[in-house]
């Protein structure tokens, strides 16, 4: 034991008596809600050594997990490479495959819908192999009812015409191509023209008069008058119209996404089908959009539309 | 030990006085009483505070730290106990612990026999009381409690002129040397 001087022996009793005290005091004094003294206090003291504790502890343990424990970081890390390039397969299928039920469920919702009209589903199964046609090949044939010349559509739209049947197989002739036409007119003022192909993503509509009125934004069908598509088809929406002489240049939108199909239905007959009304709605003239030319005054002079075979 | 010696201190040399047998307890049993019985009886009196007088004066008297500041301990819990249990054991040791204390060193050093240096001691030791009840309140309890008012000058001085002649009093139960 250490010896305490005697002249400081009455110091030192001053300070245990005192302490005893204060410590006395702090066991029995409770301050609102922190509990007694004598608890926060010894709280106190401690947290901070334990705080350090903790910050010293989580030191090491970062400096040992970064630095040293880093043996099979390398393995570890190629393997869950290899598990997030699979993972990103396995989601990009998934992503695949849901898309395929949405669109598959919009298709049985149109059939559905015109139960009455024969046609039959079919999945393109290839497309042309150069640039200088607009074909896709489908996976109906001759054994599933299909001929030459029956119309090719989609929930959205006209897609073309079957041009060539095999036995279980067939070839379309897309809108997109050049040599492609199809018996249309505008849905507001029912001014007939034929659309065609130019080999581009856009249609043309052609023989329309220039004092014809059409204005940008609306809606074309199918006139019927062609003998392959029922009437009020969608074909595509007006996107430019420029005078011309003695007819108007028209480019339009395909109404149907002829650079994606995957599935599509031939009609065996031809009659009307059941598509969203959609078209008509907006079929009246685009507030504030320029109109093209001089209204008519007299009826649409066109000729009938005419499909090249 | 009964017997009164002296205490070598430099070159001056202090007397150390010693009590009759049961002095210091029945005097500080007394004043406890007395202390209790204020408040009941006397309440204008309530800024008397015997105890601490007593502390004083025995620690004067005695001029030796350690049995002053034990016996400041012992009558600051005996009167803690007293005063209910809104007052924590240690509030009034603690204050009359160090006024045990430095009374009694202060004593060994100075003549405090004589009635001006009683008085302005014990004036000193009840302001001193207070600080140090103050701070124990302010730190320790958490209770708001000022430092210094008026009442509590008029009470050093009311405690330092009543300590005069009760230490005069008290001086009788010496035994002599």
């Amino acid at each position: 034991m250490v010896a305490i001087p005697s002249r400081h022996r009455s110091l030192a009793l001053l300070a245990g008596v005192l302490l005893a005290q204060i410590l006395m005091l702090a066991v029995q004094i409770k301050r609102d809600s922190r509990g007694r003294l004598i608890r926060v206090w010894a709280v106190s003291t401690v947290t901070p050594f334990e705080r350090a504790g903790a910050w010293g502890v989580g030191n090491v343990r970062g400096v040992w997990h970064h630095y040293f424990a880093l043996r099979n970081t390398s393995r570890e890390n190629e393997a869950l490479r290899t598990e997030n390039d699979a993972l990103k397969l396995a989601m990009s299928q998934l992503q695949s495959k849901a898309a395929e039920a949405d669109r598959l469920g919009a298709l049985l919702q149109f059939k559905a819908s015109n139960e009455k009209v024969a046609m039959v589903g079919a999945r393109v199964i290839g497309a042309s192999a150069g640039t200088a046609s607009r074909t896709i090949e489908i996976d109906r044939g001759e054994r599933d009812g299909i001929h030459r010349n029956q119309a090719v559509i989609t929930p959205d739209g006209a897609v073309g015409k079957v041009i060539e049947v095999y036995r279980d197989s067939a070839q379309v002739l897309l809108l997109t191509d050049k040599d492609s036409g199809i018996g249309a007119m505008l849905v507001g003022s029912r001014i007939q023209g034929p659309v065609g192909g130019t080999g581009e993503p856009m249609l043309t509509m052609k023989y329309v008069a220039t004092e014809e009125t059409v204005n940008v934004g609306e809606k074309i069908v199918t006139s019927g008058m062609d003998k392959i598509f029922p009437r009020d088809v969608p074909v595509g929406t007006v996107l430019e119209v420029k005078a011309g002489n003695p007819f108007k240049q028209i480019r339009l939108t395909p109404a149907a996404k002829l650079d994606r199909l995957e599935e599509v239905f031939v009609l065996l007959t031809q009659e009307p089908l059941e598509f969203q009304k959609e078209a008509e709605a907006q079929s009246a003239p685009v507030p504030g959009t320029p109109a093209q030319g001089v209204p008519a005054e007299t009826p649409a002079t066109a000729p009938p539309a005419a499909v090249k075979p | 030990m009964n017997d009164t010696f002296e205490l070598r201190h430099g070159d001056t040399h202090i007397e150390v006085h010693k009590f009759f047998p049961g002095a210091i307890a029945g005097v500080t049993l007394l004043a406890l009483t007395l202390q209790a019985a204020f408040p009941v009886y006397v309440r204008r009196l309530d800024f008397l505070d015997l105890p601490l007088l007593i502390t004083i004066y025995f620690g004067l008297s005695r001029r030796n730290p350690s049995t002053g500041l034990l016996l400041g301990t012992t009558i600051g819990l005996l009167q803690d106990s007293l005063s209910g249990p809104t007052v924590p054991l240690g509030l009034y040791g603690i204050a009359k612990t160090v006024v045990g204390y430095l009374a009694s060193s202060i004593g060994a050093r100075l003549d405090t026999e004589h009635p001006l240096a009683r008085f302005a001691l014990t004036a000193g030791f009840f302001v001193l009381h207070q600080a140090v009840m103050v701070l124990t309140r302010r730190l320790l309890l958490a209770q708001p409690e000022p430092w210094f008012n008026m009442h509590l000058v008029m009470a050093a001085g009311v405690n330092a002129v009543l300590g005069v002649p009760l230490f005069l009093l008290l001086d009788r139960l010496r035994r002599s040397s």
